[in-house]
């Protein structure tokens, strides 16, 4: 299989058939708690796919330069923790003096993407797969393609959801775990997809 | 100190899983063996305690606007030895349970203490809130195990009895492997919460008739 191969099968496995959040399960604090408008799930998604695609270079960098040959490599959740929080701080305070209008649109999830499983997972993953640099910035920002199709789908859903009548003990979060386990069951339909 | 009202709170009115609502992507993503669900319970159970413990000790001398910061590299710490120990000791649970090991550190539900509860209380009480919010996950996630392990492969135990095969319950055929995959997670969490949500309406209920 060719480089570029092993991309594109990144890619399509990051955004359809292991799907961070519908299949992997990286990522669902977010993927339930703003996914009640379409506009706020797609700052979201975008704010998460930006990060993801750094914190998945800055960690590789880290792993390989810094880690490796210093032999901490058992140091590695707590140095890509430390790695992924300050860069939500140093993206937050660029945005803020360079690009205020997307600092504006994404405002307050930005430091909340610290505390987002998905941006560790796909830092863990990465190390835990191999891939060298250029393979783990793919997979950082296919993942959070990947999410940001999900969150944006499922909001979809749950803006019609919310209008609907439904028992009691279900309004809110049941039915919305509900719709979300049906969503996942239509991506269950790309398992096996493969174009290579 | 009223330590039966937090253990009624952990348990049950604020059930981190059921009630709070944090730490679902473990809880939808390692339950589907009843080996998996107690393996990650117990560590979550552990490392909540022992950060509870020093977060509450060292409330004084961490700076309140570095406090987050602080909290994670403690957090860190802990579920860096969990993961080293399970993997020298318990190598199948550490294999299972993957990636979700070090995930820990960003489980919300440990966080979320940290900052409400072992920072502004003692160090006892921390410790008791720790252990019983981790017994509420813990069960939260035994139960999950449980339903998800009958419904998708008709069995009980996975992984601990009948020498990891667990206890044929349903005849094969019968059950429906959608349940050990993600949809079923996400259907069971509902369904969980849902009922959840009933008995604490209910018991709200029956209090305010026991009050009049």
């Amino acid at each position: 299989m060719s480089y570029i191969q092993s991309l594109l099968g990144i890619l399509l496995s990051a955004v359809l058939t292991e799907n961070f959040i519908l299949v992997k399960f990286y990522g669902i604090c977010p993927f339930m708690g703003v996914s009640k408008k379409m506009d706020t799930a797609l700052g979201m998604g975008m704010a998460v796919t930006f990060v993801m695609g750094i914190a998945s270079a800055a960690t590789w960098l880290v792993n390989r330069f810094i880690l490796i040959p210093l032999d901490l490599e058992y140091m590695q959740t707590v140095a890509f923790i430390l790695v992924i929080a300050s860069i939500v701080q140093v993206v937050e305070m660029f945005l803020k003096k360079s690009v205020p209008a997307l600092y504006q649109a994404l405002g307050i999830y930005l430091p909340l993407i610290t505390t987002n499983c998905a941006v560790l997972g796909a830092a863990l993953v990465n190390v835990q797969k191999g891939y060298d640099f250029l393979q783990s910035v793919v997979y950082g920002v296919t993942g959070g393609l990947g999410f940001t199709l999900a969150i944006v789908l499922f909001a979809s859903i749950r803006e019609r959801v919310s209008n609907a009548e439904c028992p009691k003990s279900f309004e809110g979060f049941p039915i919305a775990l509900i719709s979300a386990g049906l969503l996942a069951l239509a991506f269950m339909g790309f398992s096996g997809l493969k174009i290579f | 100190m009223n330590v039966k009202k937090q253990f009624m709170e952990g348990l049950l009115t604020k059930n981190p899983v059921l009630v709070q609502l944090l730490g679902m992507c473990s809880t939808l993503a390692i339950t589907t063996s009843l080996f998996n669900g107690i393996g990650m319970g117990l560590s979550v159970t552990i490392i909540l305690i022992c950060s509870n413990v020093l977060i509450s000790a060292l409330r004084k001398v961490i700076p309140s606007n570095i406090r987050i910061a602080a909290y994670i590299v403690i957090i860190a710490g802990f579920v860096t030895i969990v993961d080293l120990l399970l993997q020298a000791f318990l190598p199948d649970l550490s294999e299972n349970l993957g990636v979700f090991i070090p995930l820990i550190v960003v489980n919300c539900i440990i966080l979320g203490r940290a900052e409400a509860f072992a920072s502004k209380n003692g160090v006892l009480a921390s410790a008791l809130d720790g252990l019983f919010q981790g017994i509420g996950y813990t069960l939260t996630l035994i139960v999950m195990c449980v339903i998800r392990e009958l419904l998708g492969a008709g069995t009980f135990g996975g992984g601990i009895l009948n020498g990891g095969e667990g206890i044929r319950l349903l005849p094969e055929g019968l059950p429906a492997m959608q349940m050990v995959m993600p949809v079923g997670g996400f259907l069971t969490l509902g369904f969980l919460i849902a009922g959840s949500q009933w008995l604490v309406k209910r018991l709200e209920k029956k209090d305010k008739e026991a009050a009049k």
